[in-house]
């Protein structure tokens, strides 16, 4: 099972283990992470589970759909590194994956 | 301290013990729920889940971990029979009897059921919980001849996952349209179209009269426009809030339990939140009772607040999606009848918005794969400003100019 990293804007660190398949949202919200609201459940619907992703994972974690993209223009603190967790899969690819979490979701 | 119990073990039941637990809210909690399961999503029930493509566990909105960690009780498989609001006791069906400080209805909602002749027949379902979904899947199967009674968007979204698994399906809508009570006739023509291309028949002014078993055992559908053979059925005809136990212990409901704008019942201690609630919304003006998962995860936030002392109004502008096939439905906001109606985009692309207008304002949007349309329109919404429906309508003029 891959292992995730969940940086909180405080700095406070969360390695978390979550089954391939499963989203980079899901691993947090099962791992009880706080940071990530999700308040949609993954339906990339609310833009609540914004994350930075770490440059060395850029290439691994997909590509970005439009619906996305256009949703993430509408969050806060959007940076190149930005992503909707729950449009991130999780495969052995993303094993040791670090994330770090806005200071706010809303 | 007897602390809180919330009757109720759903969305808002979910949002409320870890509001309250951030709000540092301290003394215990007790969550009552009728169904077996932890606080879980409804809304894959009519898409990913019933699809077969999310399992079970990933419905959860909290794992169960959760809760033993916020010193939360979860109560789960038995139902809250009864309130005494003098006393301030819950009763429960096995006969035990909670004691509160604090009490939250999260009840919820439950189907409208068909009254019709030979509604109670074998093959006839709804579609509210886990347990609903597990039931339909065993006849779930391409080939099968399916017959959903109702087109709102339950049962437009459980239309499109069964045409997409190669059943044979039929909508039967009894007004004039699908999606009538909710949307305008544009939104409500583009989905038709969208289904009827996917292969579904769509029968509108077609009232259900009744169901009998056929020869072979499968079922006869009596209609305004003649019988239907179906191997099974499933109505989506609406929700009713779960007010009962409410209305018997003495607490004012009306269409829900009646709420102010802090989420609070009739008796100083008792709050309702979620679908079972009827509550003011300042910046829509009036009451209202809303069915979503982001009024159940709002107003318990605002109902944490109030509890631990910092109350706070709940005035949030309401957010909807529904999923069906590839497109995604965001909505914002609450149309009504009379309100103008301003399409953005060609349908025909399946790219597209519809803003009503109310009072020079925007009231509500509904987007079809359009985020920027439905995220600026929630904050034309909030804001209420004036909006010229000629720029609106004009896909060259960028969401973005109208907020600035």
């Amino acid at each position: 099972m891959p292992k995730v990293t969940f940086i909180e804007h405080n700095g406070k660190e969360h390695t978390v283990e979550a089954a391939n398949g499963l989203t980079v949202m899901e691993a947090a919200v099962k791992n009880l992470v706080p940071g990530i609201d999700a308040d949609c459940g993954g339906a990339c619907a609310c833009a609540t589970c914004h994350v930075y992703v770490d440059p060395a994972f850029a290439g691994k974690v997909g590509e970005k759909s439009d619906m996305e993209q256009t949703m993430l223009d509408f969050a806060n603190e959007v940076t190149d590194q930005s992503r909707l967790s729950c449009q991130i899969k999780l495969s052995d690819d993303l094993d040791g994956l670090v994330v770090r979490l806005p200071t706010s979701q809303h | 301290m007897s602390g809180m119990v919330v009757i109720g073990a759903g969305q808002a039941a979910s949002q409320l013990v870890a509001s309250l637990r951030a709000e540092g809210y301290q003394p215990p909690i007790t969550v009552i729920g009728d169904e077996a399961f932890p606080p879980y999503q409804r809304p894959p029930l009519s898409k990913k889940f019933l699809s077969g493509e999310m399992a079970e566990d990933r419905l959860y909105i909290k794992p169960p971990e959760f809760y033993a960690q916020a010193n939360a009780a979860l109560m789960l498989n038995v139902r809250a029979t009864a309130v005494d609001l003098t006393a301030k006791t819950v009763t429960l069906a096995d006969g035990a009897v909670l004691p509160y400080e604090t009490l939250a209805f999260t009840t919820g909602s439950r189907v409208r059921k068909l009254t019709v002749p030979g509604a109670d027949l074998p093959g006839i379902f709804y579609l509210r919980g886990i347990a609903d979904v597990k039931a339909i899947q065993p006849h779930f199967e391409a080939g099968k001849r399916l017959v959903v009674v109702g087109g709102g968007y339950i049962g437009l979204e459980t239309a499109a996952v069964a045409a997409k698994r190669g059943l044979k399906v039929t909508v039967v809508e009894a007004l004039e349209r699908c999606l009538q009570r909710v949307t305008s006739q544009q939104i409500s023509d583009f989905f038709e179209g969208v289904h009827r291309a996917e292969g579904v028949t769509i029968l509108t002014r077609t009232g259900v009269h009744g169901f009998d078993k056929a020869a072979d055992g499968s079922l006869v559908v009596h209609t305004a426009n003649g019988d239907i053979d179906a191997d099974l059925v499933i109505a989506g005809i609406g929700i009713l809030p779960e007010q009962e136990v409410a209305q018997a212990a003495g607490l004012v409901c009306e269409n829900g339990i009646v709420v102010d704008e802090y989420a609070r019942a009739s008796d100083p201690n008792v709050y309702a939140i979620g679908d079972c609630a009827n509550h003011p919304n300042p910046l829509l003006g009036r009451r209202l009772r809303l069915e979503s998962v982001q009024n159940a995860i709002d107003q318990a936030k605002a109902a944490a607040l109030s509890i631990v002392g910092r109350p706070k109004i709940y005035a949030e502008v309401p957010w909807f999606w529904s999923d069906q096939y590839d497109l995604k439905l965001q909505i914002a906001g609450i149309s009504a009848p009379g309100d103008e109606v301003v399409v953005r985009g060609d349908p025909a692309t399946r790219k597209f918005a519809v803003f009503y207008l109310r009072d020079g304002h925007v009231a509500a949007v509904d987007a079809v794969n359009a985020v920027p349309e439905y995220m600026i329109g929630r904050q034309l919404i909030a804001q209420k400003k004036p909006a010229d429906p000629a720029k609106l309508a004009d896909p060259a003029v960028p969401m973005k100019s109208f907020t600035a």
